[in-house]
């Protein structure tokens, strides 16, 4: 097992690598430059600054200043908030949307996972049709519908919620930026929950267990939840991922200060450094939870465990 | 008061109806036999005695545990009988126990739910179950998932989870269909040993299993009981011609004296023949070992073995499928080793192949015609359209069918039927030798009896040689001239047909043939004379692979490998062949 882990992780490495290098000349290769929409300089104050942000190097030269740094877990300075380091700057945004993230995630779970096990469990009544329904609406709208939706009925009209992020103090301001980024993967879990549920009802151990007379709830708590959590696990990559954009629109919508936000700006801004980093940072995290997902699908399934 | 009553039972889908009109009773202790082929409504009416039957199924009668009605009772009433007074044993253990909980919170569970037990006490009498349905070392099998045990042990196991209740009434449905025949009968003597006062209503299409082991019988015939009564009486004198029938089509090991075909010449020549694959890692697996056989012009040489015992192996490697890791294959007097792919491609076209799963093996998306059509288009591609029909239709006729089944896809034919179509692809290039892989297992009795009859017809016409391979022995009794005998790869006897069944000389041929189940009450077959399992493959035992299991080995079988000695025109590979 923990030399499956290392082997993923050595794995992980090229994808990174591939990552960092296409990022790198992606944001290179985009027009304009970091200084450009500063007061008009002198000439010499331009190569000045250049030159201290080595800007005048080759391509290559400064790729690999760059990567010598990320070998030391430094993402350089940023070239607009000149004040910081790029990490400093991820440091301060990033926990901020970690929390929004968790909290997105953990929802979709639960509630995804509740909602496609009750609809499995009355297949084809109303309560499943309704949660179908629900579930195919909230698939099929977009996050950046959703939250301002979400804001005017909420927040509004019914006045239940904050609407902002500053000026409100708590959890409460969490709500709806949580809300609308887990509502797209409830939905989705929501299905996959029920699909797979149906099969394992289906399958020849739950008919064993009904034979042994376990009735429904025992039969779905010690027979069927794990193995149609399978699928939902295997989709936890791609919701991770769609987590992250997801919170890029959200912070931005909501006015939350995390590190989506930091990203649109910096692109704003041509900030380089602050937006490679933030790529190369997210990148990693995405390779390291979808590890731990592999990892976690064995300790589920005892048959891919033993090898 | 009858322990289970059944009364005009019926049970209709859409389209057919699978039980119709099925009354009998059980009482208490007694053990009944449910016999009848395969889709005549034998699971259906265990499934409708548990209230397991899909929703879309439309159930009528009555069905009676003592007073409690069965049919018709809400979930809850039957969760109070299910387990505790009536439980089931399924035939596949690998489908039927779940993969994902470990075999002893799988057991411990229903205890629970039942409140038949609790906590330490409840762990305790699982381990006990386990070991009393013959689990060694039970307290690893209650931490072990259900993919780490053989499918013996398992069905252990799914027979521990049926009898832990210690209910009134055990239903097993063919539940040794899955297994070899030696761990056939181990479990079904274990069934025997351990149910003490529990009914058990035993469901299967063979009746060897019947006669050996149920009091008494019931027949079915698409969907409706022909007969009933003592299981001797059933034997001696059927009352039902369907019953006559399927009595005249269970597999004896009586005498038959097979006419000779060959004409002596030798066609196939395997010399030292070894295969072996290349597992996860470095492990190799060796699946046959060194074996010689030689191959006359026009006779039939069975191979048989338990699964895993190389029988498909060899044959795949003879037809040029596998890689040969050692050894000479020579066909119609050629070398096949060595010799450049096309012209080795070409040499052996006169060696066929017919696999186990009829339907399975054909494509689906292709008619009849074209699909017996295939390997003419490959060989012959040269030949004209009418030609190519002709010949369809002239081998079509000679397997059976008629010209109604040219236009047909696979889906619309029996397995016979199937089974037939295979045998005339086969068939179509003429050729000197026809493989058999377990191509009757899938087959009911009568329609067995039907493709053996057909493939000796073909063998008397056009001097045909068969190699049949099969994990049942009482298959080979009446179709082979020779017998080859494998275990873990490796021949182990190799022998004329009666000399093998009258005097086996190898303790295994012996085991397998006590094992067998035979459809007499009056003599007892399915004798369970050997323990344990097939060791895994990749760890053989040293030796005499055979010595772990075998009742005569001495110490000079597990350090030295048996050489092969003849005794009578019969081929032995074990040191102690002359004294036994
Ligand atoms: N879910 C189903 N829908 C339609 N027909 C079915 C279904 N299950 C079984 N049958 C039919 O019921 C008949 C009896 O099947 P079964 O009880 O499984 O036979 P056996 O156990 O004797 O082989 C068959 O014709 C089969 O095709
Ligand atoms: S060689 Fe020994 S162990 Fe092998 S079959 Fe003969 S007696 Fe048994
Ligand atoms: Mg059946």
């Amino acid at each position: 097992m923990l030399k499956y882990a290392l082997l993923r992780l050595l794995g992980a490495i090229p994808t990174l690598l591939l990552v960092i290098v296409l990022a790198f000349l992606m944001v290179h290769a985009a027009p304009g430059g970091p200084f450009d929409d500063e007061r008009v300089l002198s000439a010499e104050i331009e190569a000045n600054i250049a030159a201290a942000y080595h800007l005048d190097e080759p391509l290559h030269r400064q790729f690999y200043r760059y990567f010598a740094g990320l070998l030391q877990g430094d993402l350089g300075p940023s070239y607009r908030y000149r004040d910081h380091t790029v990490s400093e700057l991820i440091g301060t945004a990033f926990p901020i949307s970690l929390k929004l993230g968790t909290m997105a995630m953990l929802l979709a779970v639960v509630f995804g996972v509740a909602a496609g096990s009750f609809a499995a469990l009355r297949r084809n009544t109303l309560p499943d049709r309704s949660v179908m329904a629900f579930a195919m609406t909230g698939i099929s709208i977009p996050v950046f519908v959703i939250a301002p939706v979400l804001v005017l009925l909420l927040a509004v009209k019914l006045q239940w919620l904050p609407a902002g992020w500053s000026g409100n103090e708590g959890a409460a301001r969490f709500l709806l930026p949580v809300i609308a980024l887990a509502l797209p993967q409830v939905a989705y879990i929501a299905r996959l929950t029920r699909a797979s549920m149906i099969d394992v009802l289906a399958s020849d151990f739950v008919r064993t267990a009904r034979a042994q007379g376990l009735g429904t709830t025992a039969i779905v708590r010690y027979h069927a939840l794990k193995p149609a959590m399978l699928p939902v696990l295997s989709y936890m990559g791609p919701a991770i991922a769609a987590i992250l954009t997801g919170s890029v629109v959200v912070e931005e919508i909501f006015g939350i200060p995390g590190l989506g936000q930091f990203f649109v700006r910096a692109a704003l801004n041509r900030d380089y450094t602050l937006v490679l980093g933030i790529v190369i940072f997210y990148a990693t995290l995405v390779i390291l939870l979808n590890l731990v997902v592999d990892i976690l699908y064995g300790a589920i399934d005892p048959r891919i465990r033993q090898r | 008061m009858s322990l289970l009553s059944v009364a005009g039972l019926t049970i209709r889908y859409d389209d057919a109806i699978a039980v119709n009109g099925l009354s009998f009773a059980i009482e208490k202790g007694e053990s009944v036999g449910l016999v009848g082929e395969s889709g005549s409504g034998k699971s259906q009416t265990a499934l409708a005695i548990l209230g397991l039957l899909p929703a879309q199924a439309d159930v009528s009668g009555d069905i009676r545990f003592e007073k409690t009605a069965l049919l018709g009772a809400s979930e809850r009433a039957l969760d109070s009988v299910r387990a505790q007074r009536l439980a089931i044993v399924f035939q596949d253990p690998a489908q039927a126990l779940n993969p994902f909980v470990r075999i002893g919170q799988q057991l411990r569970r229903i205890l629970l739910q039942h409140g038949l037990a609790e906590g330490a006490q409840a762990q305790a009498r699982v381990i006990d179950m386990l070991r009393r349905v013959g689990l060694s070392d039970p307290e690893r099998q209650y931490r072990a998932y259900p993919h780490q045990l053989s499918g013996g042990m398992r069905q252990r196991a799914m027979i521990a989870s049926a009898l832990i209740t210690e209910p009134e009434l055990l239903i097993a449905d063919e539940p040794t269909t899955a297994l070899d025949v030696t761990v056939q009968a181990q479990i079904l003597e274990l069934l025997e040993d351990i149910r003490k006062d529990t009914a058990l209503l035993l469901i299967t299409h063979d009746l060897g299993v019947v006669a050996g082991h149920c009091e008494r019988m019931l027949v079915l015939k698409q969907g409706e009981l022909v007969e009933q009564g003592a299981t001797r009486d059933v034997f001696a004198r059927p009352q039902h011609e369907h019953t006559a029938r399927l009595l005249a089509a269970a597999p004896r090991l009586d005498r038959t004296d097979i006419p000779t075909t060959t004409t002596g010449a030798e066609l196939l020549t395997i010399k030292g023949a070894s295969v072996s694959y290349r597992e996860t890692g470095h492990a190799r697996l060796q699946a046959v070992r060194d074996v010689d056989l030689t191959i006359r012009a026009g006779e039939t040489v069975a191979l048989v073995g338990e699964s895993g015992s190389g029988k498909s192996s060899l044959a795949r490697a003879v037809l040029g499928l596998v890689p040969l890791q050692s050894g000479r294959v020579a066909f119609c007097g050629t070398a096949l080793e060595g010799l450049a792919q096309d012209r080795a491609t070409a040499v052996r076209r006169g060696m066929q192949l017919v696999f186990q799963d009829p339907v399975g093996s054909l494509n689906p998306q292709m008619r009849v015609a074209n699909i017996v059509a295939e390997p003419l288009l490959v060989h012959e591609p040269d030949a004209s359209a009418d030609t190519r029909q002709q010949q369809v239709i002239a081998i079509l006729e000679k397997t059976g069918l008629g010209e109604e089944f040219l236009e047909r896809y696979p889906h619309e034919l029996s397995g016979g039927e199937a089974q037939r179509v295979a045998i005339a692809r086969a068939l179509i290039l003429k050729p000197k030798v026809l493989v058999c892989d377990e191509a009757v297992a899938a087959l009911d009795g009568t329609v067995r009896e039907q493709i053996l009859a057909l493939l000796h017809e073909v063998q008397i016409d056009s001097g045909l040689s068969i190699v049949f391979i099969t994990h049942d022995l009482s298959v080979v009794r009446g179709i082979s001239h020779r017998v080859l005998v494998m275990y873990m790869g490796a021949l182990v006897e190799l022998a004329d047909n009666n000399a093998l069944f009258e005097q086996p000389r190898h303790p295994y041929t012996r085991a397998l043939l006590a094992a067998v189940p035979v459809p007499d009450p009056e003599r007892a077959g399915g004798k369970a004379t050997l323990a344990g399992e097939v060791p895994s493959a990749l760890a053989p035992p040293s030796g005499c692979t055979f010595h772990p299991r075998c009742p005569h080995a001495r110490d000079i079988c597990k350090t030295e490998i048996p050489e092969q000695r003849t005794i009578n025109s019969t081929t032995v590979a074990c040191h102690r062949a002359e004294e036994i």
